[in-house]
C-alpha cells in the first residue's frame, strides 16, 4: 500500500511540476489549488447533491448547513476583497432571467439523476464511478451546446445583473448575504430532525478548508472558482479539432471567450481546477486501504439515460451562468442576487429529480450465482 | 468483467486518461503557453485586470 501512495504522491506532484513548467507559477497554483478541492471534497466527503437529497428524503440537514458555512466564510472575506481590489478582482456576478431559472431547475432535477453536480461529477469520476466518467462526458458536450445557444436563452425576459453590493454597498451587502445565510440556516435546522441538524468535525473542517481554498481561487486567479466554462471549452476545442467552425458562434466569438479557444487549455483558470480536482479525488480513492466496491451495476438503458442526463446537466448549468459551484456558491459568496435565485430554482428541481431517480437508474439484475 | 462490474482504480484511471487526452489535442492544436507572458503568480496585488473566463461570461 506504502508503494501505491508513493506512486499516487509522483503523479500529483509532477502534475503540479508539469503544469508549473509549461504554463508558468499562476497555472501551478492553480492546479495545486484544484488538487486541494479534489482531496477536501472526496477525502472529508463534502458534497453538494447529497445534501440536497437528505434534507428531502431523510430530513438530513448537516451537509446543508456546512455549505452555507463555507459560503459564508467565503462572503466575509471575498466582499471586503472586492471592494477594495475592484481592478484586480471579479465577482461571479449574471443576470436573472427566464433561461437562468429554467437552467437552474433543470439542472437541479439532472443532478439527482447522474447523482452529483458539477463539482461531483468530476469527483465521482476521478474517485472511479463510472456513472460520474459516462456523465462528464456528457457534461462536456452539454456546456458546449449550451454555450452555442446561450444568446437565444439569455434574449429571452431578462434582467440587468444585480448585485447585493450594487443595491445595499459593499458593508450592508455582506450583512445581508450572511442574514439571508443564518435564515436559510435556521430554517435547514427547524427542518431536519433530531440528531441530524448540526454537522459532525468532519463538516465543520471540510466547509473551513472549502472556503480557505475558494478564497486562495479568488486571489490567485482573479475570479471565484467555477466548474462549468472548463468543461464547455474542452467541448469547444474537441469540436473544432473535429471541423467545427465557431467563429460563427455569438459566445465564441466574444473576444474573451475566442482568446481562450485559441490559447492552451493549462491558461484557463477553471480548466486548471478541473483537472486538479479530479486528480485529487483519484488520490484519496487510492490512497485508501479498501478503494470501495464498484458503484452499483445499471442497465445498459440506464447508463445511456446517464449519458443523456450529464448532457441536459451540461446544457442547463450553461444557461443558469455556473452550476452549485459557479452560480450557488460563487455567486452568493460574491453578491451576486442570481446565485439565490439558482438556489431556489434548482432546489425545486432537485425534488423533482429524486422523484425521477428510481424510474430512470434501474439496477442491473443479479448475475445467476451472485451474491446479493 | 462487464463495462458495470469495472473497479474502481480502472474507471477513474479511464477519467485521467479522458482529460490526458484533452490536453495533448490541445498542445497539438494550439501548442504550449507561451511562458514569457504568463501573469503574475497572484492576480491580489498585481495591479492587471482579470482576464480568466468564469461560467458566468456571456
Amino acid at each position: 500500500m506504502l508503494r501505491r501512495r508513493l506512486f499516487v504522491s509522483l503523479l500529483l506532484l509532477s502534475a503540479l511540476l508539469f503544469t508549473f513548467v509549461m504554463a508558468g507559477p499562476r497555472a501551478g497554483l492553480l492546479m495545486a489549488i484544484g488538487i486541494g478541492f479534489g482531496l477536501v471534497l472526496e477525502g472529508l466527503r463534502f458534497g453538494f447533491a447529497g445534501p440536497w437529497r437528505l434534507i428531502v428524503v431523510e430530513r438530513d440537514g448537516r451537509g446543508l448547513l456546512a455549505q452555507f458555512v463555507a459560503i459564508g466564510l467565503v462572503a466575509s472575506v471575498a466582499f471586503p476583497l472586492l471592494a477594495a481590489h475592484g481592478g484586480e478582482l471579479s465577482a461571479a456576478h449574471a443576470p436573472v432571467g427566464l433561461g437562468m431559472i429554467l437552467g437552474a431547475f433543470v439542472f437541479g432535477a439532472a443532478m439527482q439523476l447522474v447523482m452529483g453536480c458539477g463539482s461531483g461529477t468530476l469527483i465521482n469520476a476521478g474517485s472511479g464511478n463510472l456513472v460520474g466518467l459516462i456523465a462528464l462526458v456528457g457534461f462536456i458536450g452539454g456546456s458546449f451546446a449550451g454555450s452555442l445557444h446561450l444568446g437565444w436563452w439569455t434574449g429571452l425576459a431578462s434582467l440587468p445583473v444585480i448585485s447585493v453590493q450594487g443595491v445595499l454597498g459593499a458593508e450592508t451587502g455582506l450583512y445581508a448575504t450572511l442574514v439571508g445565510l443564518a435564515a436559510l440556516g435556521a430554517l435547514v435546522i427547524w427542518r431536519a430532525a433530531p440528531g441530524k441538524r448540526l454537522p459532525p468535525a468532519r463538516l465543520w473542517w471540510a466547509a473551513v478548508l472549502i472556503a480557505a481554498l475558494a478564497l486562495a481561487n479568488l486571489i490567485v486567479a482573479g475570479q471565484p472558482w467555477g466548474i462549468v466554462y472548463g468543461l464547455g471549452l474542452w467541448g469547444a476545442k474537441i469540436a473544432q479539432a473535429g471541423g467545427a467552425d465557431l467563429a460563427a458562434s455569438g459566445f465564441w466569438a466574444n473576444p474573451g471567450n475566442a482568446e481562450r479557444l485559441g490559447a492552451s487549455i493549462l491558461t484557463d483558470v477553471t480548466s486548471l481546477t478541473n483537472i486538479g480536482l479530479l486528480l485529487g479525488a483519484f488520490a484519496v480513492m487510492r490512497f485508501r486501504a479498501e478503494p470501495g466496491a464498484p458503484a452499483q451495476a445499471l442497465t445498459t438503458r440506464s447508463y445511456a439515460l446517464v449519458l443523456l442526463a450529464g448532457l441536459v446537466l451540461g446544457y442547463s448549468a450553461r444557461m443558469a451562468f455556473g452550476c452549485n459551484v459557479g452560480a450557488f456558491f460563487s455567486g452568493i459568496s460574491t453578491g451576486s442576487l442570481h446565485g439565490w435565485v439558482w438556489l431556489a430554482a434548482a432546489f425545486v428541481g432537485s425534488t423533482l429529480g429524486l422523484k425521477l431517480r428510481p424510474v430512470i437508474l434501474r439496477p442491473a439484475a443479479q448475475p445467476k450465482g451472485a451474491f446479493a | 468483467m462487464t463495462l458495470a462490474t469495472l473497479p474502481r482504480q480502472i474507471v477513474g484511471i479511464s477519467a485521467i486518461a479522458l482529460i490526458g487526452a484533452i490536453l495533448a489535442l490541445d498542445l497539438a492544436r494550439v501548442g504550449a503557453p507561451d511562458l514569457f507572458s504568463a501573469p503574475p503568480a497572484l492576480a491580489l496585488g498585481s495591479g492587471q485586470a482579470p482576464t480568466g473566463a468564469h461560467c458566468t461570461a456571456q
